[in-house]
């Protein structure tokens, strides 16, 4: 019996041990602690021309083909949609509302035809929930009239968007969100490539999961959003990123933020997200990889860009 | 060259040596590769182990690789369960030195060829021989299925503790039956699309199309076969635990009927996904799960009535605490069904949970949190039957005193603090937003990693020990070339 007693005692040792670890790891994060602010250089208001043509899709590199058009060559950034903000809620587009209980931008829909297979939610014309308002991770500030940038977030992209706030921006300069097929070919260009700069990739190629950039602390608040373009081959403090632009000159088509595509498909309700971000690991950063969620959701890693 | 020659006729024609095999292999195989993904991967480890052992990935092909790692494991599993099988139930002397010859070449050849394949360049010889060594496992199953056939008046029973018929078809012996057979047909379900998909090199993992509405016929095949084979891999452990244990009594007798039905039900289940059957087989699954489940609720009732009863036979009125001490005595008889117990929280209990609250919760999370439930609670079912065939093995070798008190619990509470973090970290998003987790997640993935990392020593110091025990004239290899598991069933 003593035998056992030892073990136990032991056991409660390592129990208590690992308890403690824990319990150490629950300490508050601090969402607002400093961000370094870098100019990349990269101006978000650039579109890239895309040609019309055959591309390489999805993993089993299926022959697609697409119409010529223009996509943003970086994700919209906070600055550019606190302006559509601003504007939007001054000319009655959007109001203060609250959605499920929450306060946020609403802003009407026109809603999507419901075919009522298994697991569909009806979408229904109406006022749906652009962006949260009392988001403690969102990067932007309210004044009652005014949207502007947290300070430092200003060419990072804007996140905590949902689809339907994503799908309004896009309309707000004649554009739209790049159906799933664009945004393959503007990333992966003509040929099989898994990421958009090539074969490979490295710490230095993008903003994923402990990829060690200068934005992350993965004791506190882990991984945080990078500048858009900022992996653009430029050394910012002594750290040095790759260019890793795709072949139409496209920035952060891999990592950073998970980006809104604009299919609706027949008998879901579900919008598919591209590109992997912050968030995920180097696997989920590659081209042909599909993340999906509802149109209301929305995320710290999660953002969009818009095509035409 | 005898010495050589009695080690050999050790590893490979004992039982215990068989399983000691297969155990090694799988140890060096989850040391290496889980050094490839999660906290490993973030320290830099994965990158030092690829260029260490000249290791050549290519990002387009991960799917593949994790498949051929999946199967090249999960075989070695099943070898391990078949020599347990052969060894605790009565069968032909042929049968039995067939089978494990068979399998034993069928899983060396999967694990050796298929790694080399996946992980080592694409030598197509090596896909051949790794598609070769699945097959023979294949046909070791169908020769298992001959050799258990239960109407052979052979094996019928009279002993009325044993659940049987009137005519004495030994009932017990009909569950392991059912379950081989029903493992052999669901096989094919992951082996005829994969030679579809395969051919057109098509591969996919089923996490990544949960929440299309619409999957091919194929689709749904290899969907139900990977859940099905686990299934079929847990009700077997649960089986020869029971045996080892030596289940019997009213308890047994109503266990066993409950499993043979719940094995049928649950695969014909499964099975109906490739069927017009389709919308109603989730029904029938579940139909199948419960008396499956309860059959193993009925097995832990009745192991732990035994393990209070003989731990307190000295004592008149035994009080609450000396009960629970007689329960906790031995940890390897006491470990498997609390691990079954368990697993009910990691496991079945987070499967009922997600399927209740499918549209409420889980699906209103973007899809790769949806994955992270999935894949963790398959992994987490994984590791448990590992977990319980190590504690088997445990008292296999005749672990005695101190050291099987450290060993037995050395396994459930490093296992169970890795299961209890993996299944918080499943769960987070219930309770902590993405901004704030990076604190929660650190400290869930100490827990993970310290828990298996513990457990993977404690497997590496067993290992070293039984090969330093090879090299022994007198070694305890030498008492066990010839025991049999039937031999150690428990009085």
């Amino acid at each position: 019996m003593k035998r056992i007693f030892l073990t136990l005692r032991h056991a409660q040792c390592i129990a208590l041990s690992l308890l403690t670890i824990l319990l150490s790891a629950c300490v508050p994060v601090d969402l607002d602690a400093p961000i370094p602010a870098y100019d990349t250089g990269i101006d978000p208001n650039i579109w890239a021309q895309i040609p019309a043509g055959e591309f390489y899709f999805g993993q089993h590199e299926d022959i697609e083909t697409t119409d010529a058009y223009e996509i943003m060559i970086t994700d919209v950034t906070v600055s550019q949609y606190t302006t559509f903000l601003t504007v939007a809620l001054a000319e009655g587009q959007v109001r203060i509302g609250e959605f499920k209980g929450q306060k946020a931008i609403i802003g009407y829909y026109p809603g999507d035809v419901f075919h009522g297979v298994k697991h569909e939610e009806e979408i229904k014309a109406g006022d749906w929930i652009f962006i949260p308002l009392d988001d403690p991770a969102s990067r932007f500030i309210f004044n009652g009239t005014t949207f502007a940038p947290v300070p430092g977030y200003e060419n990072h992209p804007m996140t905590n968007v949902t689809w339907f706030g994503a799908w309004a921006y896009c309309g707000s300069v004649d554009g739209r969100l790049p159906i799933e097929i664009e945004w393959e070919k503007a990333g992966r260009g003509t040929n099989t490539r898994p990421f958009p700069w090539g074969e490979e990739i490295l710490r230095e190629n993008a903003n994923f999961y402990a990829s060690r950039d200068p934005f992350e602390d993965m004791s506190s608040f882990g991984s945080r959003t990078s500048p858009v373009g900022f992996y653009n081959g430029k050394t910012y403090d002594g750290y040095a990123t790759l260019n890793s632009a795709s072949p139409y000159g496209l920035y952060d088509m891999a990592g950073n933020v998970w980006q809104w595509t604009g299919d609706v498909y027949e008998g879901m309700h579900y919008r598919f997200l591209r590109g992997g971000s912050k968030d995920t690991y180097d696997m989920d950063l590659r081209l042909w990889v599909r993340n999906n969620a509802t149109p209301t959701y929305f995320s710290p890693g999660v953002g969009f860009r818009c095509a035409r | 060259m005898q010495l050589v020659k009695d080690r050999f006729n050790y590893l490979f024609n004992s039982t215990k040596g068989l399983i000691l095999v297969a155990i090694a292999m799988i140890g060096i195989v989850t040391a290496i590769w889980g050094m490839l993904s999660g906290p490993m991967a973030e320290m830099g480890v994965r990158e030092v182990v690829i260029k260490l052992l000249g290791m050549d990935i290519v990002q387009a092909e991960r799917e593949g690789r994790i498949i051929i790692l999946y199967h090249s494991i999960a075989m070695a599993i099943v070898a391990i369960e078949t020599y347990m099988v052969t060894s605790l139930l009565k069968m032909k002397p042929f049968f039995k030195t067939a089978i494990n010859a068979i399998i034993t070449v069928g899983y060396i050849l999967t694990m050796i060829f298929g790694m080399g394949f996946a992980y080592f360049g694409h030598n197509w010889a090596f896909h051949g021989l790794y598609i070769f060594g699945l097959s023979l496992i294949f046909f070791a199953g169908v020769l298992l299925i001959i050799a258990l056939w239960p109407w052979n008046s052979e094996y019928y029973v009279t002993d009325k503790e044993y659940a049987h018929t009137k005519k004495g078809l030994d009932l017990e012996r009909a569950a392991f039956f059912a379950t081989a057979v029903t493992t052999v047909i669901s096989a094919l379900f992951g082996a005829i699309p994969s030679s579809y998909f395969g051919n057109g090199f098509e591969v996919f993992l089923a996490e990544n199309v949960i929440r299309l509405p619409e999957k091919t016929t194929m689709e749904y095949s290899i969907i139900g076969h990977l859940h099905i084979m686990l299934a079929l891999i847990g009700i077997m452990i649960t089986l020869i635990i029971g045996r080892w244990l030596n289940f019997k009594g009213i308890l047994h007798k109503v266990a066993m009927p409950l499993m043979i039905l719940g094995t049928i039900v649950l695969n014909l289940g499964v099975w109906g996904v490739v069927t017009p059957l389709e919308p109603i087989a989730h029904m029938i699954i579940y139909v199948g799960a419960t008396p499956s489940m309860f059959a193993a609720l009925l097995l832990l009732i009745w192991d732990w009535n035994k393990l209070i009863k003989d731990g307190t036979a000295q004592i008149q009125k035994p009080n609450l605490g000396q009960k629970l001490r007689a329960l906790v005595r031995d940890p390897l008889k006491f470990g498997p069904t609390w691990q079954m117990l368990f697993m009910n929280f990691t496991t079945s209990g987070i499967g009922i949970f997600m399927a209740i609250k499918l549209d409420e919760i889980f699906r209103v999370w973007p899809a790769r949190e949806e994955r992270i439930e999935l894949t963790g609670h398959w992994h987490v079912l994984s590791a448990i039957i590992a977990t319980i065939i190590l504690l088997y093995y445990g008292d296999m070798i005749g672990l005695k005193g101190k050291i099987r008190q450290w060993y037995g619990w050395l396994i459930i509470i490093l296992s169970d603090v890795a299961f209890g973090a993996v299944t918080i970290f499943e769960m987070k998003r219930l309770f902590i937003t993405e901004a704030e987790q990076q604190p929660l997640v650190n400290g869930l993935m100490y827990a993970i990693d310290f828990g298996l990392g513990m457990l993977l020593v404690l497997l590496a110091v067993v290992l070293v020990w039984r090969l330093t025990d090879l090299f022994k004239n007198k070694g305890r290899w030498t008492e066990e070339v010839d025991h049999e598991l039937s031999q150690e069933v428990t009085k």
